[in-house]
């Protein structure tokens, strides 16, 4: 009994941080019993994460922008210009795709430089500067699309991203095989990295969680990678921008939690006075978050365009405050300092998943818009309230 | 029945474990200039936030008697109403309204919400002509000197038919010609029947200008001097303000040999750009090795502002003269450059610009060496466990782990941890600003010990002190600033509290 004592004990430590899973867990069970399992169903799950990468990487972005107390409300239409223009170059120039992606996300930091520079150097603060640049890239988006209305894009290894799936390699019992080969892998390494975790700290004589709940932390988080694994198995398999959202999720979490450069970046956000005394440069710091903001957003273009083949006139419109949602329903702090990779990911899912849940259940949209806000404003107040009882 | 306007008595006022005011008893008579003298931190406005309800009924003990009525506010508004106002230092005007608007912000001249300009203006003219501000009420108050604004708020303050006007440090930020308007405006103000109490470190006017004055130390009132028994004289002053002991909390160091000058800077100024002035002018001071140099004066003296013109120039003041580190001169455009130089610097506002507060004690040690526990930019979170639990462990900082949230400790907790940020970068020289500001008197002995046994290790020390016991127990040469020029310097045999308070106060 000792051990259920053990792990109330720790989920109560870490309610807020478990808090997102939970929610998210709790929805998908209530959409699958509403839908008969329709819900989870591999064709559901698999077209709902593709629908979820363009704004996920977004989230992963905006994070780090709100973590460092500034917001950028020009990504979507940042985003949407640029896979315009990566559209233009592929139809119309005739560049090819190897070329066209990495110009399109260099010409990302480029412009999420600039608002670096308006935001940290000139002063500028960074609602305006980005609501400065949000008309401009619309602006520009209408521009370059203007003449021809929509630019359809036929490079199949481009739209791949966007809807294309990995592929099998071989088919056994109607599963992808693949895909549950990747899922292996990453179950393998979990397992490895949490256990080398384990005895390095034991290395250095730390405490560390009892060996039942360990293993069964262990075994819960690989059954439910297993799980997801085996279901996205069941259709197509891991589609390419489910790919790219989870190497985009692990760099940044590495990135954030594990480095010099993450840690300057929390600290920034929590106190920009003390960080610039304890000798950390707040601007270099700013450039650097807008400059991976302008990256995330020519990504999140790309992907978008490829999922559409082709460029529209409208793409990325309010892409910028579903990014917001997802980064303050996974629990950033608007107060600065405080928000994860992970936890901005989550959210996106949660409110996708919010989206085609209801759609299957036939809500009408009106009242889809208004339970996603009730569902964002209950994350802020969950967020507000635990806070508060933590003192 | 006497005529006193305001009795306060028995007043005690405790912040979480440390007694900001005790049985403090204060009594103002109707029509007077009653002066509020003491040290920084001797609880001078404690003492007024406690009467203009700052700090409400029932968050301190004693009775506040106005107007002969026990009064009980639990609001800044209350006692607004009752006639009581006060200005502090930092005036608290709206830069960006007008002169008019600034007068009657938040008491309207009004009919059903709907404001009445005209009237407000031409109300406004005549509070000026009361204060003898001759200015275009249309004006913004950005464009007026201090000077000027100092009046602004007065005038703000008559317009709420004010009976008691209490004034912060009035003439702080003032030149003298403004001072003396301002003490000539006083005056005046007294002769129309309205109390005036006013908080001031400057001995020379508190000798010009008032009928009493009273004496806080160590917040409890010492005496209650009066002018026309001829007992407001400077040596009586200071004595009463300083007359403390110097007891045996520091700790002593037994080695006393100096060096080379590890830090020296000549003709030094800094111009603040926002401000419009110089905060530090014509400054000459160095530091030998192995020894602790105490920079004394008052709260504003520009202290502050030359250590952080000295470390990395965080805010941006326009800088003249030379900065010697080690024998070479030396430039930092950024604090990181000071830091790689040997110099730590750890401010006086620990709250507002030295820790996170949402952060755990480890990331707050590191914070300023992260590459001291990481490789190739990559962080070994264990190695930074350890690091920060041999910070905790010779510091003693009361937490039950390194993972322990810092806004959640005490003053002095949070200090250590401060202390300990600075000393994980190694630092050759470490500038302390205010090191044991606001925590009790065992976790400063714990400091003092720190500190020596720094220096026994071969580190100098720069010490900013408002204390002047800490400055004369700690220090083996002292500076004195005041107005941002060093007024003096003094080996420590030569060093006393008077001869600190002169030219701190000149």
């Amino acid at each position: 009994m000792n051990l259920y004592k053990e792990a109330k004990s720790l989920l109560k430590i870490n309610i807020r941080e478990y808090g997102m899973y939970i929610a998210l867990f709790v929805i998908m069970l209530v959409f699958t019993i509403l839908t008969d399992g329709l819900f989870m169903s591999s064709r559901n799950i698999s077209n709902l994460l593709d629908q979820t990468g363009y704004i996920a990487v977004l989230a992963v972005g905006m994070t780090l922008v709100i973590v460092i107390r500034h917001i950028d409300l020009s990504v979507g239409f940042a985003a949407g210009f640029m896979g315009a223009i990566a559209a233009i170059l592929m139809s119309q120039a005739g560049v090819p795709v190897y070329l066209t992606i990495p110009i399109i996300l260099v010409l990302g930091i480029v412009i999420g430089m600039f608002n670096g520079v308006f935001v940290a150097s000139v002063g500028i603060p960074s609602f305006v500067a980005s609501l400065a640049g949000m008309l401009i890239f619309r602006g520009a988006l209408l521009r370059v699309t203007e003449k021809s209305g929509t630019v359809i894009v036929e490079q199949d290894s481009f739209n791949a991203l966007g809807n294309g799936f990995i592929p099998s390699l071989a088919e056994a019992g109607g599963l992808h095989v693949l895909s549950l080969l990747l899922g292996v892998a990453v179950i393998f390494l979990y397992v490895i990295s949490e256990l080398s975790a384990r005895r390095n700290k034991l290395k250095y004589g730390f405490e560390v969680v009892s060996k039942g709940i360990f293993a069964l932390k262990v075994v819960f988080v690989s059954f439910i990678v297993a799980y997801i694994t085996y279901i996205i198995a069941g259709y197509n398999g891991f589609s390419w921008t489910v790919i790219i959202m989870l190497g985009v999720t692990a760099i940044y979490h590495f990135l954030t939690t594990k480095t010099v450069l993450g840690r300057h970046i929390y600290a920034v956000g929590s106190n920009p006075e003390a960080a610039h005394l304890s000798g950390i440069n707040v601007k270099k710091i700013t450039y650097i978050v807008f400059g991976s903001m302008g990256l995330l957003s020519a990504l999140s273009g790309i992907l978008y365009t490829a999922r559409l083949n082709s460029a529209t006139t409208t793409a990325g419109t309010l892409f910028e405050l579903d990014a917001i949602a997802a980064a303050y329903v996974g629990g950033v702090s608007a107060a600065g300092g405080v928000g994860k990779v992970t936890g901005s990911i989550i959210g996106a899912i949660v409110m996708t998943s919010l989206s085609s849940g209801m759609n299957l259940l036939g809500v009408g949209i009106s009242y889809q818009y208004m339970i996603r806000g009730g569902v964002l404003a209950a994350a802020v107040i969950f967020d507000v309230m635990t806070r508060k009882k933590r003192g | 029945m006497s005529d006193y306007i305001l009795e306060m008595n028995g007043i005690t006022k405790e912040f979480t474990g440390v007694k900001a005011l005790t049985d403090v008893s204060f009594k103002v008579e109707k029509g007077e200039i009653h002066c509020l003298i003491g040290e920084n931190g001797a609880g001078k406005s404690t003492l007024m936030k406690v009467l203009s309800g700052v700090y409400p009924h029932g968050t301190y003990l004693g009775d506040i008697l106005f107007e002969g009525a026990v009064q009980s506010f639990s609001a800044i508004g209350d006692s607004v109403r009752a006639g009581i106002a006060i200005i502090y230092q930092e005036l608290a005007l709206f830069p960006d309204l007008t002169v008019y608007e600034n007068i009657f912000a938040g008491n309207e001249v009004q009919r059903g919400g709907i404001v009445d300009w005209n009237r407000t203006i031409a109300e406004a003219k005549k509070m000026l002509g009361k204060v003898g501000l001759d200015v275009n009420p249309e004006l913004r108050v950005r464009d007026l000197g201090v000077g000027k604004q100092q009046l602004v708020e007065i005038a703000k303050a008559l317009s709420k038919n004010v009976k008691l006007l209490i004034l912060d440090e009035p003439t702080a930020a003032l030149n003298e010609n403004d001072s003396e308007n301002l003490l000539r405006l006083l005056r005046e103000l007294k002769a129309q029947g309205i109390t005036c109490i006013m908080i001031s470190h400057k001995l020379k006017e508190v000798i010009a200008i008032a009928d009493k004055a009273t004496v806080l130390r160590d917040g409890r009132t010492i005496c209650t001097l009066d002018a026309a028994k001829g007992e407001i004289q400077e040596s009586i002053i200071i004595k009463n303000m300083v007359g403390r002991e110097i007891d045996d909390i520091y700790p002593k160091r037994a080695n006393r040999t100096f060096g080379d000058k590890i830090l020296e800077v000549v003709d030094w100024s800094a111009y603040d750009p926002q401000l419009g002035r110089s905060v530090a002018r014509n400054v000459n001071l160095h530091v030998r090795k192995g020894e602790i140099v105490g920079i004394a004066g008052l709260m504003g003296s520009g202290r502050t502002e030359l250590a952080q013109s000295i470390f990395g120039n965080p805010k941006g003041y326009r800088l003249e003269g030379e900065l010697w580190v080690d024998g070479s001169p030396a430039a930092f455009k950024h604090t990181s450059d000071a830091i790689k130089a040997g110099i730590a610097y750890v401010t006086e506002d620990r709250k507002g610009d030295g820790l996170f507060l949402i952060q755990d004690i480890k990331s707050n040690i590191t914070a300023a060496n992260l590459s001291g526990i990481s490789s190739k930019g990559v962080i070994n979170d264990n190695e930074e466990i350890k690091v920060a639990g041999r910070y905790k462990e010779s510091m003693s900082i009361k937490a039950p782990s390194v993972e322990q949230i810092v806004g959640k400790l005490s003053g002095g907790n949070q200090q250590k941890v401060s202390l300990g940020k600075w000393l994980f970068v190694g630092p050759k020289l470490l500038i302390l600003d205010e090191p044991t500001r606001g925590i009790d008197v065992g976790a400063k002995f714990e400091i003092y010990t720190i500190m020596n046994k720094l220096i026994s290790e071969g580190m100098s020390i720069i010490m900013i002190s408002s204390e002047l016991g800490e400055v004369l127990g700690m220090s083996d040469r002292v500076y004195v600033m005041a107005e941002g020029r060093i007024k003096g310097e003094l080996p420590i045999e030569e060093a006393d509290q008077e001869k600190i308070m002169q030219f701190a106060t000149q």
